[in-house]
């Protein structure tokens, strides 16, 4: 069971508005997860390298060319509010305008 | 392969197609009124595009009469789930974030099937961004299993795996980050390929957990899987993780040929124990086993020791990465979003309404694994589990050729029937190790439960040797397939 603070504050660093009844929840069922998967601290990893991908990952560099891609037009169409080729979101800094 | 239009194998519609035997236009109006008729009650599609199905199709009909050269799909039906972009129809993993969103680019999957011929019909449905293992959890409808309508068609690909089931398509495209391909294939009595980590770009594929995510085919035939997967295969440079290899062609492999094959059996997959095997699975299993000793396969029994750790080690990596992921849906730029007066409340309105109950419990379970001070414990622990089950796989591979295991530990369940995370988290313990791996592993049909439900064997190969997988596959299907049986839950033809 985790506490309501630390699902609270698990929510605000995921960028999730949870509400009491959801937030209850979490803390149940979380807290359920992560005992039982509590079994993976007791393994052995010393020395074992922290494994990313299945296959080796190589960063490769490619010429820098100008190729084909979205049109501003399409680039902006799914977006709900916008000013030209501009997004409009609320005031990021107090007082500023939308 | 005769019987009805609707459950012709791609391999057999597209030559039918090219002589002349029969016209796109034809096969696709078929298929359309089989939608229209049958998905009313299934579920298993979330968009159709019918006019841009007829389209096509009549293209490939002109470009036959006119004498030009068709491709290997030309004028097949097939559906892709909706976790694939697709330019022109509307794509929403199955989620509220995402509703009315109209991509402005194909993935190059979608490219490379058009390029071959395929018709796009719709979209499939899914478990909202491909988290769940029965299709309950999609935002918008249920899809119901052909075979049995109180029961699920697994997932997270579980409208790919119904309507090809069904008819409703000659074969669809699916993703698999656990056994999003596998288990719905098992549970609708299809095949469904995992290809090697890297073997088909995710480009235009809307992630979920990027080291594990993939994308293959689901179709009701060995052969017809092995020609999908040629198609789609291959370096894309928009996919850093794609693989700049070789493409075997996968169909003349599919040929059933298994003698001195050595399939290995790991003993852990056996166990009793949680998600242990079901009597009707088990039993399936030894007459597969058996069948494939008669046709020259050699089985020995191998071990995976770390198998148990598959499960938490999963349920950490991917929500991790899926909690990074999803942190592009922020209302800013494309789908939906909330009125807010700044900008962090804009971000938690909008998601908060945007995402399902599933979604919001991988996000927490990632956020608070990858957060300052638990990243070792969690994350960085889970992926030297990880590296520890890869390990594993590559001793035992130096031993056999393939492993034979089951791909669920039970046939289709009813809804409702997980009543917890862990409950559902559980059915998925034969398919995650693969992931974890990025090994090639398939789903084929080996026979029927008592009650009448599909039952599915799972194929694990080496890195990069799908041929083996399509040996072994088609071996199975030959011996144990389902042969002519069709679901008859549904629409039976």
């Amino acid at each position: 069971m985790l506490t309501r603070k630390e699902v609270e504050e698990i929510a605000l660093l995921a960028r999730l508005y949870l509400d009491t009844d959801e937030i209850e929840t979490m803390q149940s069922e979380l807290g359920a997860i992560l005992e039982h998967f509590g079994v993976i601290a007791s393994v052995d990893t010393t020395d074992i390298p922290a494994m990313t991908h299945a296959v080796p990952l190589e960063l490769p560099m490619r010429a820098d060319i100008v190729m084909p891609s979205l049109t501003t037009e399409e680039a902006l169409k799914g977006t709900a509010k916008r000013d030209g080729d501009l997004i409009v979101v609320p005031a990021i800094i107090a007082g500023g305008a939308e | 392969m005769s019987g009805p239009i609707e459950f012709w194998s791609v391999t057999d519609t597209a030559k039918r197609i090219a002589s002349g035997e029969t016209s796109a236009v034809r096969v696709v109006d078929t298929i359309l009124s089989r939608i229209t008729n049958v998905d009313r009650e299934l579920g298993s599609f979330l968009a159709t595009d019918g006019d841009g199905a007829r389209r096509d199709a009549a293209e490939i009909d002109r470009l036959r009469k006119d004498g030009k050269p068709l491709g290997p799909l030309a004028g097949v039906p097939i559906v892709l789930k909706d976790n694939l972009v697709t330019k022109g129809i509307a794509t929403t993993a199955g989620s509220k974030i995402l509703q009315g969103w109209i991509p402005p680019y194909d993935a190059t999957v979608v490219e490379k099937l058009r390029a071959a011929g395929a018709v796009i019909l719709g979209k499939a449905n899914l478990d909202e961004f491909g988290m769940g293992s029965s299709t309950e959890r999609s935002a918008y409808k249920k899809t119901r299993n052909p075979w049995d309508t109180s029961r699920v068609p697994g997932g997270s690909s579980g409208g790919s795996a119904a309507a090809v089931a069904a008819g409703l398509a000659m074969a669809s495209l699916g993703t698999d980050t656990g056994g999003s391909i596998r288990q719905p294939a098992a549970f609708c009595g299809i095949v469904g390929m995992k290809p090697t980590y890297g073997r088909v770009s995710r480009w235009g594929v809307i992630a979920f957990a990027s080291s594990l995510d993939q994308v293959g085919p689901l179709t009701r035939t060995v052969k017809d899987a092995a020609l999908l997967l040629q198609v789609i295969s291959g370096h894309d440079p928009r996919d850093s993780t794609s693989l700049d290899t070789r493409v075997p062609a996968f169909v003349d492999h599919a040929t059933g040929d298994v003698k001195g094959m050595k399939i290995g059996l790991p003993k852990e997959y056996f166990e009793s124990g949680s998600g242990s095997i079901d009597a009707d699975v088990r039993a399936a299993l030894d007459k597969t086993i058996a069948a494939l000793k008669d046709k020259g396969a050699v089985f020995s029994e191998v071990s995976l020791p770390h198998t148990k750790l598959a499960l938490p080690a999963y349920y950490i990596v991917a929500p991790a990465e899926a909690s990074s992921n999803l942190a592009r849906y922020d209302g800013i730029r494309y789908g939906k979003r909330e009125d807010a007066t700044d900008l962090l409340d804009l971000y938690r309105k909008t998601r908060g309404a945007g995402f399902g109950p599933e979604v919001k419990r991988r996000i927490m379970l990632g956020t608070y694994a990858l957060r300052s001070g638990y990243y070792d414990a969690y994350y960085k622990k889970a992926q030297q589990i990880r590296a520890l089950i890869k390990r594993d796989f590559d001793d035992a591979f130096t031993k056999v050729d393939v492993m034979l295991t089951p791909t669920t530990p039970t046939s289709a369940f009813r809804f409702n029937a997980k009543a917890t995370p862990i409950d559902m988290y559980l059915g998925d313990i034969f398919t995650l190790a693969c992931n974890l791996a990025g090994l090639p592993g398939m789903s084929v049909p080996c026979g029927m439960s008592a009650d009448g439900l599909p039952l599915g064997a799972q194929i694990l190969g080496r890195p990069l040797d799908e041929v083996s997988v399509f040996r072994a596959g088609s071996a199975i299907e030959a011996a144990v397939g389902l042969g002519e049986r069709r679901p008859s839950g549904i629409g039976g033809i």
